[in-house]
């Protein structure tokens, strides 16, 4: 009972600061908005059986790349005052886009199957014990791929924001 | 002990994953637009992780799968973020409506 409880008000904090990150002016309030929205997608994943992922989820998510954004944020001295609006009839396309999208997928999500959840469930599934063992066995080569891919993330993000030696 | 049907779960991927859609198409910041990107993939992997333990338990494949996702987010965001002060280093905006040197 306090499982469901809790599940809907994480729902309801979620999607309530999600919409706050979409129409707030203010890009500093959009970024705490969405920072309550990780905090809650966090908890979600708690209650979903992946405890290390929700730790995992709020360090990077609310600890490193929420920080980048605000201090790009601050670095490049937005506010209200200078955000860009689009004109309406953008604005109005973007929700009967996204609108009737949704309604289509809600509308069909609607008969899925009910699945109930197993009974016997191991709760401990989602630690990081379990998580490593499997990491270092079945997902060894995607492990070592992804090392790749921060390398080159890394490179590429020093030669982007580094400053031009010579003028050209 | 009453759990929560698999449906409520996917509802709120939904709904999280259109406001990101929405958030996308109407801003014009840059970084508001980045923001909306990571809204979207969050409701994935929410997806990801509910769809692991309802249809798959004892299995972490699903888990694994939000994992990299969450990781190649941090570099796509680093990446997209320097691209955007490099941006505002030569035009002096991030509105992505000025950006259009390379358009015509």
């Amino acid at each position: 009972m306090l499982t469901q409880y809790l599940f809907y008000f994480l729902s309801f904090l979620a999607i309530f600061s999600a919409l706050l990150v979409v129409f707030s002016k203010n890009p500093v309030q959009s970024v705490l908005s969405l920072i309550v929205t990780f905090f809650a997608i966090a908890g979600h994943y708690v209650l979903l059986n992946a405890q290390f992922l929700a730790a995992v989820h709020v360090i990077v998510y609310a600890g490193a790349i929420m920080v980048l954004f605000l201090f790009v944020i601050m670095l490049l001295n937005l506010n209200e005052d200078s955000e860009p609006q689009k004109p309406g009839w953008i604005k109005f396309a973007a929700t009967i886009t996204g609108g009737l999208l949704m309604v289509v997928m809600i509308a069909a999500l609607r008969s899925a199957a009910e699945m109930p959840a197993p009974q016997k469930v191991d709760a401990s599934i989602g630690m990081i014990k379990n998580l490593g063992h499997v990491l270092f066995t079945d997902f060894a080569l995607p492990f070592e791929i992804s090392s790749l891919l921060f390398l080159v993330a890394m490179v590429g993000a020093v030669m982007l924001g580094k400053k031009e030696i010579h003028n050209p | 002990m009453h759990e929560i049907p698999i449906n409520h779960i996917l509802f709120l991927s939904t709904a999280l994953f259109f406001i990101g859609v929405y958030g996308f198409l109407s801003r014009k910041n840059m970084i508001t637009m980045l923001m909306a990107v990571e809204l979207i993939l969050n409701a994935v992997n929410i997806n990801f992780v509910a769809f692991n333990k309802y249809l798959f338990p004892g299995k972490l494949d699903g888990l694994f799968f939000t994992i990299f996702i969450i990781a190649i987010a941090a570099a796509e965001a680093a990446v997209a973020i320097a691209i955007i002060i490099n941006l505002y280093r030569s035009h002096k905006s991030i509105d992505v409506d000025e950006v259009n040197d390379m358009k015509y």
